[in-house]
């Protein structure tokens, strides 16, 4: 069984947590102790139907308020697929939570109130899911029932937003009609729109191909551990634990170690449970190499006709997850595969305005919740990918040294000549 | 060659890299082994990951006293083979310095008292990172949780104000004082762990399978007659009477139901479990009943 992991996003009143209550509902992922829990809290507060939002959320504030907090995970399955959702709150202060959740994700569920339209949230989570580089988007046009299942409202609303995402990179973009509610092309098609004739958005999640999504090509190993063993059985062992970040990677490959740049050859790929003879992403294994060389955490084995960049001076988008504001000229450490680095922020280029796309290049600094261009000057090179062609080796957080506090994510370009 | 994991595959290869990630970036970690399932399958991930060298930190099970003497036998059987450290942080011994004060009412649960001890336990040996088995399809405050989990010197959990955690880039920097709980089987559902038990041949207590017990019901729970829990006299409704059960969870002998089950294996459990229409904490753990916000309250006082 393979496994799908997808964000929802979408503005305070759309229904989003209904939605996914009605997922877990329909799917029979929901027990009866929990159901029984939020009928009474539903009927204590004098709801008039049963609120699947207060499934997901879960701390006591989201609760009192109605709203969602944080990034929630959930996990449901069919015989198809395992999914793993992770809910992420719409209000602009919490953009921050909306990168958190898509960073790991294969696809991205906007929601949109049929009643209202595209609006500034929804242009703004689409980017964000561009930014990321999510393949596949499933814009949900919601509450259905309230606009009387009308054609024309959600064409309308396709057009729109389709006019919108031109601007965008995203490989595949679907439009469903719905109401989470009432289970309108939920889990199954709808009755009362015989107008449409795609899929169910269960049926979509579980037919949508992400296989390829991963870059099979170019072969990156970010060394996590050094495994020396201290016992009889394996004296003069020596490997080099770590998690695939791109490519295959094959016994007998000839590879380079960075930064060193030595060539040597792969002797074995070692698992607890044996030899194998090939790795992929995400697999975690130890290599081995035919040459004792002087290899640590944070080098990177790759094959020697294809080398990701090596530099100090990186150009990079950032999304700014502080209160306080980033400048220009500011230090901060840098967690980039397996190594951490210090960098100083060399240029602060532009914040991009995410409901014109439009570029504000007369900035002096970064403040919570925007996405930037920066240019960054670190210790020592970084080896590393375009985020666009690999989501591991393209990808970085920054931490602020006097609070340990993660304040950036941030995603690599090309490097400038 | 298709180059595609299965879900279990994908889930196993995060935890160990989560696993790695702990050895190669903390000075102290310590793995919380309560010989529960999700805890014997978290050490059976951390051999793999570790492997072939030995696991290089120990392991603690805070103990409150009140165990299933089952889980005991099962929990010194698996550190021996595995040739790790078990450090015991003993409920009954803060009790006895004064440390603690028991609730007083009948069968009164020491679940809540753990937690001093747990984080006594993590000021004393200075540990930086606690590995433990918490998953977040257990319950809704948990499903908020980071992998990497940030606890203050006083060992809380603020749940608004936590790191955000960005593709697999964990940040677990702290100051002295302050630590990490890390939950590499965050991703991980009841089902997942069963499907990992029985793929694995991963060993469990005996009291997970089907084994008859003298058990009477409270609160539509099915208790272990025991040292511990016994049925109130003066209560027609908890008549004691011989079942076959097993466990879910395996918690304080005070707070853990049994549910009444033929299964035998872990193939049986999985055929129930797919079909459960009450949740593993439902089903069996009293200590979340209290409130829709028992575990975030407790959580926040730096529960596990």
């Amino acid at each position: 069984m393979e496994l799908l992991r997808l964000a929802t996003a979408g503005s305070v009143d759309d229904g989003k947590s209904t939605l996914i209550g009605r997922l877990l509902y329909d799917s029979k992922q929901i027990f009866e102790d929990q159901l029984d829990a939020v009928e009474r809290t539903s009927y204590a507060r004098g709801d008039e139907y049963v609120d699947l939002a207060l499934l997901t959320d879960g701390l006591r504030a989201e609760r009192e308020q109605g709203i969602t907090i944080d990034v929630a995970h959930r996990y449901f399955s069919t015989p198809r697929r395992k999914f793993i959702i992770a809910d992420t709150p719409g209000h602009v202060q919490h953009t921050r939570n909306m990168v958190t959740g898509t960073s790991t994700a294969d696809l991205v569920v906007i929601l949109v109130d049929a009643r209202n339209g595209i609006t500034e949230q929804t242009r703004r989570h689409a980017f964000i899911a561009s930014l990321l580089r999510i393949q596949h988007l499933v814009i949900c046009v919601n509450k259905m029932d309230l606009v009387d299942y009308d054609q024309r409202v959600f064409e309308k609303i396709r057009e729109e937003f389709q006019d919108f995402a031109t601007r965008l990179e995203i490989a595949d973009l679907t439009f469903i009609p719905m109401s989470a509610l009432h289970g309108d092309n939920v889990v199954e098609r709808s009755g009362e729109m015989a107008w449409y004739e795609g899929s169910s958005l269960l049926h979509h999640l579980e037919e949508v191909h992400i296989a390829s999504d991963r870059n099979l090509i170019d072969m990156r190993f970010p060394v996590q551990w050094v495994v020396r063993p201290r016992a009889e059985a394996f004296h003069d062992y020596r490997g080099y634990a770590g998690q695939v970040a791109g490519g295959v990677l094959e016994v007998g490959d000839e590879v380079v170690v960075l930064p060193s740049g030595i060539s040597t050859r792969i002797e074995a790929i070692d698992t607890a449970d044996g030899p194998i003879r090939e790795a992929f992403p995400p697999m975690s294994v130890i290599v081995r190499l035919a040459d004792g060389l002087d290899v640590g955490r944070g080098d990177m084995i790759c094959h020697a006709r294809n080398q990701p960049f090596v530099g100090q001076d990186l150009s990079a988008m950032i999304c700014w997850m502080s209160d306080n504001p980033l400048r220009q000229g500011q230090r901060l450490s840098l967690k980039h595969t397996t190594r951490w680095v210090r960098a100083v922020v060399s240029e602060l280029h532009y914040r991009l305005n995410v409901n014109s796309l439009h570029r504000d290049q007369d900035i002096e600094t970064l403040s919570l919740n925007d996405i930037g261009r920066v240019d960054l000057r670190t210790t020592v090179p970084l080896f590393y990918d375009e985020y666009r062609q690999n989501r591991t080796t393209g990808s970085f957080i920054l931490v602020d040294d006097a609070t340990n506090a993660t304040v950036a994510a941030g995603m690599l370009r090309q490097p400038q000549r | 060659m298709t180059y595609q994991l299965t879900h279990l595959e994908s889930l196993e290869s995060e935890a160990v890299h989560i696993i790695r990630e702990v050895v190669a970036e903390f000075e102290r970690p310590v793995l919380l082994f309560s010989g529960g399932k999700d805890s014997a399958v978290l050490l059976h991930l951390a051999r793999k990951a570790c492997w072939p060298q030995q696991i290089p930190f120990p392991v603690l099970h805070v103990d409150t006293g009140h165990n299933f003497p089952e889980v005991l036998a099962f929990r010194d059987r698996t550190v021996k083979a595995l040739d790790v450290r078990l450090l015991v942080a003993s409920v009954q011994a803060a009790i006895d310095r004064g440390d603690l004060v028991e609730d007083p009412a009948p069968d009164a649960t020491r679940n809540r008292l753990q937690t001093h001890s747990l984080l006594e336990a993590i000021s004393e040996h200075r540990f930086d990172a606690v590995l433990g088995g918490g998953r977040r399809d257990e319950e809704k405050s948990r499903a908020k949780e980071r992998i990497f989990s940030f606890r203050d010197e006083f060992g809380q959990w603020n749940p608004r104000g936590q790191r955000p955690e960005l593709w697999n880039l964990f940040n677990g920097r702290h100051r002295a004082g302050e630590h990490f709980r890390i939950f590499p089987l965050s991703n991980w559902t009841e089902l997942d762990i069963w499907q990992y038990v029985s793929e694995e041949h991963i060993e469990l207590p005996s009291i997970y399978y089907a084994h008859s017990r003298e058990v009477f019901r409270r609160d539509n729970m099915l208790l272990a007659v025991g040292p511990f829990t016994r049925p109130r006299g003066d209560i027609a409704d908890e008549e004691p009477f011989l079942a076959l059960v097993r466990y879910r969870t395996v918690g304080d002998m005070t707070c853990t139901a049994a549910i009444e089950s033929s299964a035998k294996g872990p193939d049986e459990v999985i055929m129930e479990t797919s079909v459960a229409r009450v949740s593993e904490r439902g089903a069996t753990r009293a200590d979340d009943r209290f409130s829709d916000a028992a575990m975030e309250d407790r959580k926040r006082e730096g529960y596990f």
